[in-house]
């Protein structure tokens, strides 16, 4: 509690100086942005469901993602003008279910990469949580399974979406992915993530939502039938037999260096070793043994 | 010439080590402090002297033949007993998540040799004498005889040609010889054109090192499906790949305009990135200032470094990485290189909305795209 | 003083052949009246071959090429290296229906409709990475033994060319596939060849056959890589297997053996025996290799786009090298008189493999002037017997290592949680920094273990018993060595006394030199001096035959005083290995 006190009072501090009223101004059109996204699409019947969600998000989100991302989902910058959690208006529920969902946060520590971890809530408080973050501002949404499925598709039709998919990850994620989508280094200590355990629902909200230093991939840059393709073809890598025997990680020529030096040259040299050691000598004499 | 030392390393061979200790002929024998001991006396292994240890290592060697026979024979039943496709609905044999048909081909082929050579090498250990021998070295170069009489046989030949004494004739033929190396240069010509013969003559848009098919009003279109692009298709954030709509244009019969080896051209040189940013947080460099729409800024695909494709951009700093050799360019300020080998930005291509609302280039870009070459001269653009 | 020569068999076995005229001797007849086959078999049949682990390391290499040229013709019977596109509609679902070069579509047609067609591929990529390899470890293994030196030194040279031409080699068979990791290494070499002052973009012009990629380079390469080279390669192997006969292989120092005489098996049966085994056990290996572990999955790397790259593109690991110093390069590049020079390209990787490759070559000759050494040498130094060349193939390790680390930065960074960036910034120094180093530690170690063996030689081994003195003063009780043992110890050659040819001045050691040079040869003779006191002035010399006897004759007295425990409980030296324990009591009073 005394953390959260603390960030209050930052947060008061903020409100005296001259520049508040327009940060408060601010607040409150996106506040009423949020409002207006969280009320208007939803169909009369659902609209309490989700206030209650909304509000059982705000009551999560005070206590667990507030500290950085300011208790309106303002976000909260440092000394140095950086941020120390971004404002979450905007960014739609998404990157909440990518972001929460994949262990990334909440962040142990604030850096340049956030790396997953055990996940901290159930997909109830998760939905609650996107909810809440959902109604800031509008953003992406959840996708629904149908929007990553090829379902309903015919066998040939599935076919050409998983080719074209491929084609569409070589072009755009492979680079940073590696081409067996098993990642890659970045600038100064940075990562492109494995993909090969990552759920289609988590793949396809990153590609809409962007996460840490990844560009997005919005419906206006690949549709929605090109994400849905390309998960297709990831998931087709994974349902793919290893044709060649162990991969050891997929990451090319490195990888396959090292094995060549440590067990082709290491099994051949000891086998060397074998040929021209010296057998077991006996130090009965010939002739003398019979 | 090898020998102005004085001591024969190659005499009689009764007593080498004293006569090979010599260095230089400074010192001498007595400098040995222990002498050669000579080959120590041949002890015999277990199967020399047991019967049955020898029938034992027979045994051995004939069951690893045997085995690597079996092998041989699973190597064969492999072939055929595993499926690997074949026809789009044939199903893939698998061994765990691995293709049955490699592993088991692999395995046992490797086995099989393996063991034979297993056997084989046990079978010398074990069963062949290994009565070490000595065999006596004879000096590389040849005895001062053969020097002599080769000498003479070589003299004497070149002596009869009249080599030395007809120089006319000597000369000529070195001449001609010599001469006769252009034709087998020239033949070499026509490997390739010239770079100046490309960029005038080719028969495809876009030709030469100085060139790239954008032209003013050309659209930037999506890669791999190739659909223009709209200003407003692009958030914030979005890193597109993208390619000249010339690519995959096609003509009245519906046939793409380039194809095979003219589309691979265009796209190894035309290919670019396109990123939106806040239009704040981007820095034109001087006489761009136009160049950006909306913060939507456009540059060629092509590493300056040797010419990789590169597009792992980090969203948040606008950094562009190469996969290839890691050279880093700053998008946000004229993509100027931040980090590794890459000595010049990546050219940028001048964006412009036509009239129906999708993106354009202004012009070709106003540099050469990739790797830098000899001729190139870009100085004034690149060193802002 | 002569070697016993007595012990040594000239032939293995008493039962001569048999004399009857049988088929096989009627088709030898034959053979022979035709061929005069018998009296080149005559010295070569049982030609001795002397047995030691190092020195089958050329073999690894040598039964790998066979291997690459057996796996290489079974895949030309399926790929076609053509650029021409086609629309793919082989067995690999997720690339049907995609238009791809000729020659990716039959990698693939050779990889899912050809039965063990993949296993073949991946044989022959994994054979061609330890062909490489084991022609370095060869090369490691010469150079810090020594058998670089006269009379071989041609011999080296030529394996220096083999080792740049199986570097070709791999290099233009990685790019046959034409997937998009083979098309981004063709594309690099474009850039690498364009960076070449003045006639480079004519030079990526005439091999591309106009712009790059065009439809020449993948059918130029094959015949590169299944022709040119191939052939090449074989006639310098031929040519280093026969000075390798001509020359008789090196050998250790050792009882019986001498830089006149060679001590192993012979040929037939034994050499036959074990280097025909040893090339099924590489085959086997190889394809053990290739049945069980990827290497190359190019259906997953799809066909080359030049607007497509993935991140990991490395070369092969035998270009690492140089592309660690194309990585870690600053970004220099001058631009004069209308004319761009890029340092940044051509200095790290066609200035830097041309040199190291030269200075590579010529070390045998480098050495041989410091060292004015003009004998033949059959007898193989230990490492350590010649530090500052060991010190220095090991800087050369180090810098090459760091390179190749170079060249997998980002696979570190990410296996290591790294930064690529800090990894770049420290290796453009420890490139520089880290040879230094290995230089001096390796000199120091090869030093003290010539100094044990110096000790070992003057005073014994160390047993490990702790000795009591009636007076109560402690001591490690020392034995002699086996005299085969001393006598492999003492037989490394003795270096030239440098410091005395330094006293002696310009004249020489024996005050009748030739006269001093001047000039450029004089100023070289200064440089050659100073190189031979670097490389000598250090190391630690032998004992005399005297300074033996001395040692000798005090541990002789030593024994006198230790000798109340001779003979007693644990006296030591039954259990130290040196001995044989048959015949002793376990214990004094047994």
């Amino acid at each position: 509690m005394r953390f959260l006190n603390r960030s209050v009072g930052r947060l008061s501090r903020h409100r005296r100086r001259p520049l508040a009223g327009l940060v408060l101004l601010l607040l409150g059109l996106l506040l009423t942005g949020g409002l207006y996204s969280a009320f208007a699409p939803a169909t009369a019947s659902t609209a309490s469901d989700n206030e209650e969600l909304v509000a059982e998000g705000r009551e999560l989100f005070l206590v667990g993602c507030a500290f950085c991302h300011g208790q309106n989902g303002e976000g909260v910058s440092t000394v140095n003008g950086n941020w120390l959690g971004p404002t979450l208006a905007g960014v739609g529920a998404a990157a909440v279910d990518f972001q929460v969902g994949t262990g990334r946060m909440p962040m142990a520590q604030p850096g340049a990469q956030n790396p997953t971890k055990p996940i901290s809530y159930d997909q109830g408080e998760i939905d609650a949580l996107a909810a809440y973050v959902a109604s800031l501002a509008p953003g992406p949404a959840v996708p629904d399974p149908s929007d990553y499925s090829l379902a309903g598709l015919s066998s040939d039709e599935r076919e050409e979406a998983i080719a074209r998919g491929g084609q569409i990850f070589l072009t755009n994620c492979t680079a940073c992915h590696n081409y067996a989508g098993k990642g890659g280094a970045m600038p100064r200590g940075g990562y492109a993530p494995n993909l090969s355990d990552t759920s289609a629902k988590h793949i396809y909200e990153a590609l809409l939502t962007g996460p840490g230093q990844m560009d997005s991939f919005s419906n206006g840059n690949l549709s929605p039938e090109e994400k849905r393709d390309v998960i297709a073809y990831l998931y087709s890598l994974r349902e793919q037999p290893a044709y060649g025997g162990f991969t050891f990680g997929s990451l090319g020529p490195v990888g396959e260096g090292l094995l060549a030096w440590v067990i082709g040259v290491g099994a051949l040299v000891a086998i060397a070793t074998w040929i021209a050691a010296h057998t077991a000598r006996s130090n009965k004499k010939k002739g003398a043994a019979a | 010439m090898s020998d102005q030392h004085g001591s024969d390393p190659h005499g009689s061979s009764d007593d080498l080590p004293e006569k090979y200790a010599g260095h230089e002929g400074e010192m001498q024998a007595a400098d040995e402090p222990i002498r050669n001991p000579g080959l120590p006396e041949h002890t015999w292994r277990p199967t020399d002297v047991d019967p049955k240890a020898e029938r034992r290592a027979e045994r051995q060697v004939a069951g690893i033949f045997g085995l690597a026979a079996v092998c041989a024979v699973l190597f064969v039943v492999s072939y055929f007993v595993f499926s690997i496709g074949g026809s789009p609905e044939a199903q893939v044999s698998q061994i765990g998540n691995l293709g049955a048909s490699n592993v088991a081909l692999g395995g046992t082929l490797g086995l099989a040799l393996l063991l034979i050579g297993v056997g084989l090498i046990q079978w010398a250990r074990k069963l062949m004498s290994d009565h070490e021998m000595v065999e006596m070295r004879h000096p590389a170069r040849s005895s001062d005889e053969d020097r002599e009489v080769t000498l003479k046989a070589l003299n004497d030949g070149l002596e009869e040609s009249g080599i030395a004494r007809r120089p006319l004739v000597r000369n000529s033929l070195l001449g001609a010889v010599t001469v006769l190396l252009a034709p087998a240069v020239v033949l070499l010509r026509d490997l390739g054109p010239t770079p100046n013969q490309v960029a005038e003559d080719a028969d495809y848009p876009g030709a030469g090192l100085e060139k790239t098919v954008w032209e003013k009003g050309m659209r930037v279109v999506r890669d791999v499906v190739g659909t223009p692009i709209r200003p407003g298709d692009m958030e914030i954030g979005d890193l597109f790949n993208a390619e000249p709509e010339l690519v995959f244009a096609v003509d009245e019969e519906g046939e793409p305009i380039l194809e095979g080896e003219s589309l691979l051209i265009a796209k190894s040189k035309a290919a670019v990135v396109l990123i939106r940013m806040d239009p704040d947080e981007n820095k034109p460099a001087p006489g761009r200032e136009n160049w950006a729409i909306d913060g939507i800024l456009c540059y060629s695909k092509i590493c300056t470094h040797v010419g990789c494709p590169i597009s792992l951009n980090e969203r948040k700093t606008h950094h562009l990485l190469c996969p290839c050799h890691q050279s880093t360019f700053d998008l946000a300020d004229a993509a100027k290189v931040v980090f590794g080998p890459a000595a010049r930005p990546l050219p940028q291509l001048p964006l412009a909305v036509d009239s129906e609302g999708y993106l354009v280039a202004q012009s070709d870009f106003r540099e050469p795209v990739g790797p830098s070459f000899w001729e190139r001269d870009s100085q004034a653009s690149t060193t802002e | 003083m002569s070697i016993d020569t007595s012990k040594v068999a000239t032939s293995n076995s008493s039962a001569a052949l048999a004399d009857k005229p049988n088929r096989v001797g009627a088709a030898a007849n034959w053979a022979d009246e035709r061929l005069g086959l018998a009296s080149l078999a005559k010295k070569n049949l049982r030609k001795v071959f002397p047995d030691h682990w190092s020195f089958m390391l050329g073999e690894i290499a040598l039964w790998s090429f066979v291997v690459l040229l057996l796996s290489g013709v079974f895949l030309t019977l399926w790929y076609d290296p053509t650029m021409a596109e086609v629309h793919y509609e082989g067995s690999y679902a997720q690339l049907r229906g995609i238009e791809m070069s000729g020659a990716y579509a039959s990698a693939l047609h050779l990889s899912f409709d050809v039965r063990g067609g993949l296993l073949m591929r991946q044989m022959h990529h994994w054979a061609a990475m330890l062909f490489i390899a084991s022609m370095m470890i060869h090369l490691l293994r010469v150079f810090f033994t020594g058998a670089h030196r006269k009379p071989r030194e041609m011999n080296w040279v030529i394996g220096c060319l083999l080792l740049i031409l199986g570097t070709l080699e791999g290099f233009t068979g990685y790019s046959l596939p034409d997937d998009l990791l083979s098309g981004t290494g063709i594309r690099a070499a474009d850039g690498f060849m364009k960076a070449s002052p003045v006639i480079g973009s004519y030079m990526s012009f005439f091999l591309f056959g106009g712009e790059f990629p065009g439809t020449h380079i993948i059918p130029r390469l094959y015949v590169v890589h299944i022709l040119l080279i191939p052939g090449l390669l074989l006639a310098l192997i031929t040519a280093h297997m026969l000075l390798l006969v001509y020359h008789k292989h090196t050998q250790w120092a050792g009882p019986g053996r001498t830089e006149q005489n060679v001590v192993g098996f012979p040929m037939l049966p034994v050499y036959a025996a074990k280097a025909g085994g040893f090339f099924f056990i590489v085959f086997g290996v190889c394809a053990l290799m290739g049945g069980l572990f990827t290497i190359n999955g190019v259906w997953l790397y799809g066909p080359y786009d030049p607007s497509k790259v993935t991140a990991g593109s490395q070369p092969d690991w035998y270009m690492g090298w140089p592309d660690g110093a194309l990585r870690i390069m600053p970004g220099i590049e001058t631009h004069i008189f209308g004319h761009t020079i890029s340092w940044n390209v051509m200095l790290p990787i066609l200035v830097l493999p041309i040199v190291m490759f030269l200075v590579l070559m010529v070390l045998p000759f480098i050495e041989a002037w410091i060292t004015g050494d003009k004998r033949d040498h059959h007898i193989l130094q230990r490492p350590r017997n010649a530090p500052t060349r060991t010190a220095f193939m090991v800087a050369l390790m180090t810098m090459y290592g760091l390179f190749w680390a170079a060249g997998g930065n980002d696979i570190i960074a990410i296996k290591l949680h790294l930064s690529i960036n800090q990894i770049t910034y420290f290796m453009r120094v420890a490139v520089f920094v880290g040879p230094v180093i290995a230089f001096i530690i390796t000199k120091r170690w090869c030093i003290s273990l010539q100094r044990k063996d110096q000790e070992d030689l003057l005073h014994g081994y160390e047993t490990g018993i702790i000795m009591r003195s009636p007076e109560g003063g402690y001591s490690e009780r020392h034995l002699p060595l086996s005299p085969d043992r001393a006598y492999v110890l003492a037989a490394q050659d003795r270096d030239p006394d440098v410091i005395a040819e330094l006293e002696a001045g310009p004249s020489g050691p024996d005050g009748n030199g030739v006269e001093p040079k001047t000039g450029i040869a004089g100023k070289l003779e200064g440089v050659r001096q100073r190189l031979r006191l670097a490389m000598y002035a250090d190391n630690v010399q032998k004992p005399t035959r005297e300074e033996l006897e001395a040692a000798h004759h005090h541990a002789e007295h030593e024994h006198e005083l230790q000798a109340g425990a001779e003979g007693h409980a644990a006296d030591g030296h039954q259990f130290d290995g040196h001995h044989s324990v048959e015949d002793d009591r376990l214990r004094a009073d047994d």
